[in-house]
């Protein structure tokens, strides 16, 4: 079962949730972004050229033009590689784990996993970002030495940050099966 | 719980059989690793599975059926796999099923004991058997030793399925050519893997690394002998950064050439490395001999050294010129001036003698030396590390002079300020005392103290000028040392093993959900997620000399306002100074 819904991220641009239900025990949550937009890109990369050009006429040296194109293929192949993230996923799986993917615009893929024997639960947390007070969906780890501990918090969709409508979707669900994995670890 | 299946994708194709693995109860999953096939006897299954448990400690069972067959021909299988359900009975047991033709699966699990009650909720996880067979976890599991016999494995989450896999490697060993009694389907039915090469290899490493280790323990004992124990040698060869290099390679060739087998992977990793690192350096250094050697280099070089050293003492004597003279528009104390200033052109003097007397032996020296570059780059580069000590030592020396007499200076102002304000240093109770000074010692003191500032500015002018000059050199020698350092520290092998075999360095797993249809179980396809660059690094970074600035900024700072002499690289083991 799959849906589609649109929202907004706390800078107020439009995100995309995709939901996709396999099974009871089995969710996937798709996140993805605004793309790279025409306007920014054609404004950085006149700003750069038209400094070198400024350059140039000071030094008439033409290894600063050369030098100006090469750093701006640069640095967007290293923008779109390493920086920019298209998509996020978070796949929840009863049993197994919570699984988190980004995408890069490139292409590239980055995931964790993380085991649902560590997991404690998962939350929805305010913070202070900048002058403004965000939500964010957070999964909490248990302690191995102290069993009502919190070993760490590890936010979800730090890229996309999605508002408060979208994360109690992805709250909900979630709950819903944490639920049934608690239940089958207290009845033996 | 949810039941867990992991089937390998190796065996989806297989035949209709038994499925053979392991049982985690606290997971509630299956880890199945091999198909046996029909026909078969049940005694010799059981044999064979208490073959394995004896070699790995791990405790496998016969889980279920697995049925590959064709839509239609589900009457004449269906009693008789649930026949096979009596002979081997495990709880629960699981009958997998998959059609030919439609390629669609279908998961059942039965429970005998408790409320009978058939598991409707199953999860197929697909893995590669071969790769979750070869892979590491880091960080790894806490595993018990194989010798303790214990054969519930203590490691937890899917640390369990790669742990068993790695045990039952007893299992995998047959393939579909040998007449053997059971007929198995796993990763290697198709033929067992193996090398020629890395069988030759593994024969050859015996004698060749006991020849090694037998050379190597020979140098190290040559090197261990008493004459260089002595005082003036052994001085010498503290200083010297070659010695420490050389004796680190010593070392780490000592720990490859071992004859002894490396019992964990991290051992075999780090043997790996070392052996990689130096061949690299070896070829590096062979190509930096054959690019010295060639077109008379040396020769050019040589030539050129003189007149540089010449330049550098030309410019070092004009610097000492501005210095006697109003150096930037300050005015000096003239007497103090004058004799800083020619005692330290007399020493300029003695050194640029010495390097002329030197000149004509400069070039074969040059040319024995460039032959230490066949020992490895490393080497190369920390003997020109210190060549370039040893040809700015005059400039070492002006630093020390001038930072003993400023060094002095401030502790004499130190305390003749003490006397000035009528205090004293207890240094008993290691703080500062009121005094009660006579007059003539009041006087004497006020008077040094005066004059002792006055020159200040002079003093401390000179020694701002020549600690620059030396932390100019110490720069330079620092940025040689991080070469060096980096050469002798890079985990090559495992970085190489990281892009070409991403899946045996593994961080972690990853999952995919494969096409689901209603009704049919939930398929995930359980990947490999290789350990990010920076990790591997960190995992497997090899020690390095040893050469670190024993200095944070702060005391650093410190040091140079008090005049303390400071020395930022000090080999491991030197004393404190």
């Amino acid at each position: 079962m799959e849906d589609e819904q649109s929202f907004s991220d706390i800078c107020g641009g439009r995100l995309a949730l995709q939901r996709r239900y396999y099974s009871p025990s089995c969710r996937e949550f798709c996140l993805s972004c605004p793309r790279l937009s025409l306007r920014s890109l054609t404004a950085v990369t006149c700003t750069v050229w038209l400094a070198a050009y400024g350059l140039f006429t000071l030094c008439e040296n033409s290894m600063i033009l050369s030098a100006a194109i090469f750093i701006t293929l640069l640095g967007l192949l290293g923008y779109l590689h390493f920086v920019k993230i298209d998509q996020e996923t978070l796949l929840i799986i009863d049993s197994l784990g919570i699984q988190m993917t980004s995408s890069y615009a490139s292409g590239k893929e980055s995931t964790t996993f993380i085991e649902m024997g560590k997991v404690k639960d998962v939350v929805i947390n305010e913070a202070i970002y900048m002058q403004k007070v965000i939500y964010y969906l957070c999964i909490l780890l248990k302690d191995p030495v102290e069993p009502h501990g919190i070993s760490q918090v590890v936010p979800v969709f730090q890229s996309a940050k999605p508002r408060l409508d979208c994360l109690i979707e992805v709250y909900r669900s979630c709950q819903e099966i944490l639920a049934h994995q608690k239940a089958a670890s207290a009845s033996p | 719980m949810v039941l867990k299946a992991f089937f390998p994708t190796c065996c989806a194709s297989a035949d209709s059989g038994l499925l053979v693995g392991r049982w985690v109860p606290e997971q509630s999953s299956a880890v199945v690793l091999a198909v046996v096939h029909f026909p078969f006897i049940p005694i010799q299954v059981k044999e064979l599975l208490a073959q394995v448990h004896q070699a790995g400690h791990v405790g496998l069972a016969v889980l279920g059926t697995w049925c590959h067959r064709r839509q239609g021909a589900e009457e004449r299988l269906g009693p008789f796999l649930e026949g096979l359900g009596a002979i081997f009975s495990h709880e629960p047991w699981l009958q997998l099923c998959r059609e030919r033709t439609s390629g669609l699966w279908s998961c059942k699990a039965t429970c005998q004991q408790g409320p009978a009650r058939v598991k409707d909720q199953v999860m197929l996880v697909f893995y590669d058997q071969r790769q979750v067979l070869l892979s590491q976890l880091h960080p790894p599991a806490a595993l018990p030793d194989r010798q303790a016999g214990d054969a519930a494995a203590s490691a937890e989450g899917l640390a369990a399925v790669f742990d068993t896999v790695a045990r039952s490697e007893a299992l995998f060993r047959s393939d579909r050519f040998d007449e053997g009694p059971v007929r198995l389907s796993h990763w290697q039915s198709e033929g067992v893997e193996a090398s020629i090469l890395a069988e030759l290899a593994k024969r050859a490493s015996g004698p060749v690394c006991r020849l090694l280790a037998c050379l190597l323990s020979l140098i190290s004992a040559a090197s261990a002998c008493r004459v260089f124990k002595l005082r003036p040698l052994s001085f010498i060869w503290s200083k010297l950064a070659v010695c420490g290099q050389l004796g680190h390679r010593l070392e780490q060739l000592e720990l490859v050439f071992s004859t002894q087998k490396a019992e964990k992977p991290a051992q075999l990793m780090r043997k790996a490395n070392v052996l990689v690192s130096v061949l690299l350096d070896v070829a590096l250094g062979l190509a930096l001999l054959s690019w010295l050697h060639g077109k008379d280099r040396i020769g050019q070089l040589a030539e050129a050294l003189v007149p540089v050293a010449d330049h550098v003492a030309e410019a070092l004597r004009h610097l000492l010129q501005w210095l006697m003279g109003a150096p930037a528009g300050l005015k000096m104390n003239r007497a103090l001036d004058q004799v800083l200033g020619r005692f330290f052109l007399y020493h300029l003097h003695l050194w640029i003698s010495y390097v002329h007397l030197l000149s004509p032996f400069i070039e074969h020296i040059l040319w024995h030396v460039g032959l230490s570059a066949c020992l490895g780059l490393t080497v190369a580069l920390s003997t020109l590390s210190d060549i370039i000590a040893l040809l700015t030592f005059h400039i070492y020396c002006f630093y020390v002079y001038g930072a003993r007499l400023y060094c002095l200076k401030i502790c004499g102002l130190s305390s003749l300020w003490r006397l000035f304000r009528g205090k004293k240093w207890n240094v008993l109770r290691q703080r500062v005392d009121s005094c009660s000074y006579d007059l003539d010692q009041l006087f004497i003191g006020t008077l040094l103290f005066t004059v002792l500032l006055f020159l200040l500015p002079t003093t401390a002018l000179y020694y701002l000028v020549f600690t620059l000059l030396r932390l100019l050199v110490v720069a330079m020698q620092g940025l040689i040392h991080l070469l060096v350092d980096l050469v002798n520290s890079l985990p090559l092998y495992s970085l190489g093993l990281r892009l070409c075999r991403p899946y045996r360095l593994a961080a972690g797993v990853k999952f995919r959900v494969l096409e689901h249809e209603a009704g049919r179980p939930l398929r995930l396809l359980m990947q490999i997620n290789p350990l990010p660059y920076g990790r591997v690094v960190h995992a497997y970074r090899l020690p390095s000399c040893g050469c670190h600035p024993t200095h944070s900024w702060g005391s650093l700072c410190r040091k140079l306002f008090f005049g303390e002499l400071i020395y930022p690289w000090r080999q491991r083991g030197d004393k404190q100074d």
